[in-house]
């Protein structure tokens, strides 16, 4: 618990994040730049998880304990990701998102 | 009185129709004109014993012929409709097998020396012994239904036999021409047909023609507009009887019919094929004379006799020789008509009956005479034109005598056939309408003048310079002649009245001797006049021309009727109402199920841009749905 | 194995055997021999059935029934009676003759065959069958070797061609297979199970709102198949494009399935519907009659004449259907009977005649009858026939069909009634402009002088359906009684 910050500004905080990174997620055109947008979303749902455990659970650990899986499960999706951005350089020499669309009409 | 063996008489020709047709290229010509001319003499000699014995051997039941039918069925409409096959013997019916035998038979033997060296010799043995058939066929049959079979079967022969010079254009056209007007009016003679079998329950001619039967009795049961149904069906009737006997308006198709070889024309359009609309009207005559007290039978009056004076005055304008026998069948076909059309029933009233019987039998005689004869002429000259012909009684005597017999006789001359039954029909009409007397001998004298009109021109006259010099005709088809020159005599002293008759009772007819005078001498005035006009060259054609002026022209253009249908045909129904259906199809039917396609095409052009094949699009589509179904998820558990 | 089922299992025999054929020769005998087994199969029906009725008077005989989907109440239900025995013959007859006329097909010939042979099969089986679903199926199975046989073996645009006949007979059986649904989901109304055999559905009342609403979708479903104005387009493109045997094939025979589900599904069924709807679709096919026929006057093409006149020819089976009583319903039958072998022997003639000449342009061709006689006769006879003349099976049809028409005493019946007569003369007209056009006259063209002469498969072709033609116009008496006989159980539900 903070003092003198209440639980709202913090969850506006994390909002405008995840927002942020959403819009980053649908508007960026480098692959990398979704990466980075698709971690801002992540780390705006660790911190949602600490702040709601701390502040309305505060007798409880397992929010921050699961704050630390989403950080796991983020870091093992994003070797993934670019795992899977490397082999796709390899074909088409490119990281936008424009040279992906191989799959439409 | 078995008569079940009269089934031969047409089944022969059919025979022999189709050993020549399947074999026409096998046979030698020579073989398939003697072929042909032993099957018509087998049938032509079992006409003639069908007729000795039924009018000579059968009794008369209290003195009434007996019609004596022979039939079994050949398909079943319901329960209780049917049409049956088989076999009508009564006055008429045989008398028209044998006309129609004996002229066939003469045609055939006329042929062989006719047609000698045409390719398609066998051809035309096999198309005429199927007319022969289809016409003995419509001569003996005992229903609506079986007279329209053959009816339709005749029209076919005589499509196949008008195009016989199938590379000719005009004779292509002509056969079309003919089996389309035909057929129009024989859409109207189905339509007669049907409405008669469903009002009546029956399509038998005896049923139907019983005056103490069912049908006749009542038939003022159902009506229509004002009429009787059956009224109405024996106008539909008539039409079609119209159409086949080239009765006005229905008569464009007789003159074109000429692109036939002459042998045809003879045996078709003169003798045998175009009276089958008057054999009909004969054959259902008690329903014309009792129904709606003869309704229908006067509307017969007047058609056939305007049709004799239309048909006469543009014979007297035509230069072609055919067409001016053509013509003159069709006058002579419209008194046939007319005198059934003023007929009464019993006794000395049927006199009309029995004369449009009568005339039906001397016409077929002398006007299959003129036909051959021209045809000899023709064969000579080379040439239809009488502009081409003269002085011909110097090169072919035996044509010259036989056409002059066959001349006086049409021209209603004593003692030659046509005078006994012109007078009768005459009389008849005397009897009934003052107007149509008059028509009947107006056109009396008009066909004196056009028929010696014709004989002048070609027989008589200076001309020398022919290109080839003519010949008489090889026996062959002299003898034909003079058996119907000789025929052209006798026929007329036949006491028909005792054997064919509206009621089937004989009487005895007796000479109107005022009227036939006055008959005799109108047709005395209409040859002088021919002679005094064209024995020799004269100016008095030229200034008659001039003098009828403008109605010379249009009888010379045959009142452009020609002109008329071609119009109505061709700029209307082919124009206006044909091609239009074909572009509505193509372009606004079959536009709108191409039109479906097309549309299917654009509108998945439009949505498949959701493919766009960026994930990020397809991410935003999976949560926005899923948000969308959670709404409405918890919208629903809230209730 | 029952004789019906044999229908079903020798085609299919067939066309394994074919699977087995290299080259043309092969193919062709294998497919003649299979039809030659089909057609001595259905003429020994006709007999086996003879027999049958005169001992057995159910509505169907030789009938079979399996099992096949339990939960749904599918079976496998087979039965014959006159009109199906008339109607397998005439299949098995211009099968054969089909197949003799593509007698030199070179171009994938083992492909061809099995597609023609699997046409077949489902048009046998949907004669056999007294299933609704099972009739379904083989309906299918018969309308979709139509898109490769024109596809793959037509002429001129013909993926266009088939395309759209494809499509739009697959729209009909789309509202179709509503309206068989339809039918299914009402067949308990009187308390039974759902079911989807035909006998079993007839004797229960279906509500007449139900009526109402699925009638019309199953004739349309149906007619459409039939050449109903105005769904009919996809039949001149498609007859066009299509090659000569799969023309004859369909023109001849598919679209007979039109008007046979028609008097069996749609009216044996639905009667009440039936009586109500009747006025709409008299318009449409009185329409169509004289449409079809006012349509072909003007045509230059050989084929779209001939597609015009079926369209013509056909309107009629379903105005004969229309008329709800027995005489015009024989009429019916016999149409489709004696329209099946006419227009068969029309797109074999054509056929010919385009394989000599490569122009089906009426204008361009002339005077073959100095050329070519032996198919020019054939034509002016078929013509003859087609427009009605006594003689030919043509005449007997169209006069069953006139005076059951006739029976109906209300001016809207008479006028429809006069509207179809008068076709008869507009037929009259351009078969005999054909026949005056490219058949009479001079030869037009300096190398139509010398064209090749029949075959002896050409002929045969030609007599197997020139021979049924003659004798149904001959002598009708005996087959339009057992027609007849085989209507009256139909026709109760209609007569009230």
């Amino acid at each position: 618990m903070i003092l003198g910050v209440s639980i709202y500004e913090i969850l506006s905080l994390t909002t405008i994040l995840f927002f942020i990174g959403i819009y980053g997620f649908v508007t960026r055109k480098n692959l990398i730049s979704v990466l980075m947008s698709i971690e801002l979303i992540l780390n705006a749902t660790v911190i949602n998880f600490v702040v709601i455990n701390k502040y309305m659970f505060p007798d409880k650990l397992e929010g921050a304990v699961f704050g630390i899986f989403i950080i796991a499960v983020a870091a093992a999706e994003t070797a993934l990701a670019i795992a899977i951005i490397i082999n796709l350089y390899r074909q088409i020499t490119s990281v936008e998102v424009e040279d992906t669309t191989t799959l439409k009409y | 009185m078995n008569f079940s063996y009269t089934i031969l008489i047409p089944l022969i020709p059919f025979v022999v129709f189709l050993l020549l047709g399947l074999n026409h290229r096998r046979i030698k010509p020579a073989v398939s004109g003697y072929i042909g001319v032993l099957g018509l003499l087998a049938s032509a000699l079992l006409s003639y014993f069908t007729a000795y014995k039924y009018f000579f051997t059968v009794p008369k039941l209290e003195g009434v012929y007996q019609q004596i039918t022979h039939k079994t069925v050949w398909m079943n409409f319901t329960d209780t409709l049917q049409i049956d096959m088989g076999v009508l013997i009564d006055p008429i019916s045989v008398m028209m097998l044998v006309v129609v035998s004996t002229i066939s038979l003469v045609v055939h033997i006329y042929s062989r020396g006719y047609m000698k060296g045409d390719p398609g010799y066998t051809k035309f043995f096999a198309f005429l012994a199927l007319f022969t058939f289809s016409m003995l066929g419509l001569v003996l049959a005992t229903n609506l239904f079986q007279i329209y079979i053959f009816w339709e079967l005749v029209g076919v022969s005589s499509f196949l036999l008008i195009g016989y010079y199938y590379t000719k254009p005009a004779a292509i056209i002509a056969a079309k021409k003919a089996f389309i007007v035909t057929r129009f009016a024989d859409l109207f003679f189905l339509i007669g047909i049907i409405t008669i079998g469903f009002y009546t329950g029956t399509f038998d001619f005896e049923t139907l023609n019983n005056p103490a039967g069912e049908v006749i009795t009542n038939w003022a049961s159902t009506s229509f507009m004002g009429l009787s149904v059956l009224t109405w069906a024996l106008i539909l009737i008539f039409i079609g009887g119209a159409g086949k006997s080239a009765m006005f308006p229905l008569h464009i198709w007789l003159p074109d019919a000429m692109e036939g070889p002459t042998p045809v024309s003879a045996l078709i359009h003169a003798a045998t094929m175009v009276v089958a609309g008057v054999y009909l009207v004969a054959r259902l005559f008690p329903m014309y004379y009792f129904i709606e007290d003869g309704f229908a039978l006067n509307i017969v009056a007047y058609v056939g006799g305007f049709s004799s004076l239309f048909a006469a005055i543009i014979a007297i304008t035509q230069h072609d020789i055919k067409r001016v026998l053509a013509f003159s069948t069709m006058s002579q076909i419209g008194y046939m008509m007319m005198a059934l059309g003023v007929s009464g029933y019993d006794g000395h009233e049927g006199v009309g009956y029995m004369a449009s019987m009568f005339h039906l039998f001397t016409h077929a005689m002398f006007k299959a005479l003129l036909f051959l004869g021209a045809g000899s002429v023709i064969h000579a000259v080379h040439s239809n034109m009488m502009g081409d012909m003269g002085n011909l009684k110097k090169y072919m005597p035996i044509t010259n005598i036989t056409f002059l017999i066959a001349a006086f006789a049409i021209a209603g001359v004593p003692p030659f056939a046509g005078f006994w039954s012109k007078d009768e029909i005459l009389v008849a009409a005397f009897e009934h309408s003052k107007v149509l007397y008059g028509v009947g001998l107006f056109v009396a004298g008009l066909t004196a003048f056009y028929m010696f009109r014709l004989y002048f021109s070609i027989f008589h006259g200076k001309k020398t310079n022919y290109e080839h010099t003519p010949h008489e005709s090889p026996a062959s088809m002299t003898f034909p002649l003079l058996f119907l020159a000789v025929m052209s005599i006798v026929a007329g002293f036949i006491p028909f009245s005792e054997y064919v008759t509206a009621n089937k009772v004989p009487f005895e007819a007796h000479l109107n001797y005022p009227l036939a005078a006055i008959a005799v001498i109108t047709g005395l005035i209409g040859i002088i006049l021919a002679y005094v006009f064209y024995k020799n060259p004269t100016e008095y054609p030229a200034k008659c021309r001039k003098a009828f002026g403008s109605f010379y022209k249009w009888a010379y253009a045959k009142f452009y009727w020609d002109e008329i249908y071609f119009f109505i045909t061709r700029k209307i129904i082919f124009n206006c109402i044909s091609q239009p259906i074909a572009w509505f199809d193509k372009n606004v039917v079959d536009a709108f199920m191409e039109g479906i396609g097309s549309g299917t095409i654009q509108v998945s052009e439009k949505t498949k841009k959701i493919q766009s094949g960026r994930f990020q699009d397809y991410a935003m589509a999976f949560v926005g749905g899923a948000v969308v179904i959670a709404i409405v998820l918890i919208y629903i558990f809230k209730n | 194995m029952d004789i019906l089922s044999l229908f079903v299992v020798v085609p299919v025999i067939t066309i394994l055997a074919l699977f087995f054929s290299k080259g043309l020769k092969q193919s062709r005998m294998i497919a003649m021999i299979g039809s030659l087994v089909q057609l001595a199969m259905a003429i020994n029906l006709v007999f086996a059935y003879v027999k049958e009725r005169a001992v057995n008077d159910a509505i169907m005989v030789f009938t079979r029934d399996l099992v096949w989907f339990k939960e749904f109440n599918i079976h496998y239900a087979i039965g014959v009676d006159g009109i199906s025995v008339a109607l397998l013959t005439l299949t098995a007859i211009v099968v054969l003759a089909g197949v003799f006329i593509s007698w030199m097909m070179d171009d994938l010939p083992k492909e061809f065959f099995v597609s023609l042979i699997v046409l077949a099969t489902g048009v046998y089986g949907f004669f056999i069958s007294i299933d609704l679903f099972t009739m379904f199926v083989f309906y299918e199975i018969a309308v979709i070797p139509m898109y490769l046989l024109i596809g793959i073996w037509g002429t001129g645009p013909k993926e266009h061609s088939a395309m759209k006949l494809t499509l739009m007979l697959m729209g009909a059986s789309a509202v179709l297979l509503v309206g068989i649904l339809g039918i299914y989901f009402n067949s308990n109304a009187d308390g039974g199970a759902l079911t989807f055999n035909i006998l079993e559905i007839a004797k229960v009342n279906i509500p007449f709102e139900a009526q109402k609403l699925f009638f019309p979708l199953t004739f349309i479903g149906f007619a459409v198949l039939g050449a109903l104005f105005p769904f009919h387009t996809w039949s001149p493109d498609g007859h066009a494009s299509a090659p000569t045997a799969v023309s004859m094939l369909h023109a001849g025979v598919l679209m007979k399935l039109g008007g046979y589900g028609v008097f069996r599904v749609a009216m044996f069924l639905l009667p009440e519907g039936a009586m109500d709807w009747s006025w709409f679709f008299i318009i449409l096919s009185a329409t169509g009659v004289i449409y079809g026929a006012l349509g072909a006057v003007r045509q230059n093409d050989l084929k779209y004449i001939n597609a015009y006149s079926s369209v013509s020819h056909l309107g009629m089976v379903l105005f004969a259907l229309l008329m709800l009583n027995k005489t015009a319903w024989n009429g019916a039958i016999l149409q489709s009977l004696s329209h099946g072998f006419m227009t068969a022997l029309f797109f074999a003639l054509i056929g010919m005649i385009y394989g000599r000449t490569h122009t089906r342009d009426v204008h361009k061709l002339g005077g073959l009858l100095k050329v070519i006689p032996f198919i020019s006769v054939v034509y002016v006879i078929a013509g003859m026939a087609s427009l009605g003349l006594p003689g030919f099976s043509g005449f007997v049809a169209e006069m069953n069909i006139f005076v059951g028409a006739f029976q109906h005493t209300d001016m809207f019946h008479r006028v429809a009634t006069i509207v179809s007569i008068s076709a008869i003369v507009v037929t009259a007209v351009y078969i005999l402009r054909v026949v005056g056009l490219m058949l009479m006259g001079p030869v037009k063209n300096e190398e139509f002088k010398n064209l090749p002469t029949v075959r002896w498969y050409e002929v045969t072709g030609i007599l197997l359906l020139l021979i049924p033609i003659t004798a149904l116009g001959v002598a009708p008496l005996w087959i339009s009684d057992m027609i007849m006989e085989s209507i009256q159980p139909f026709i109760q539900g209609v007569i009230q």
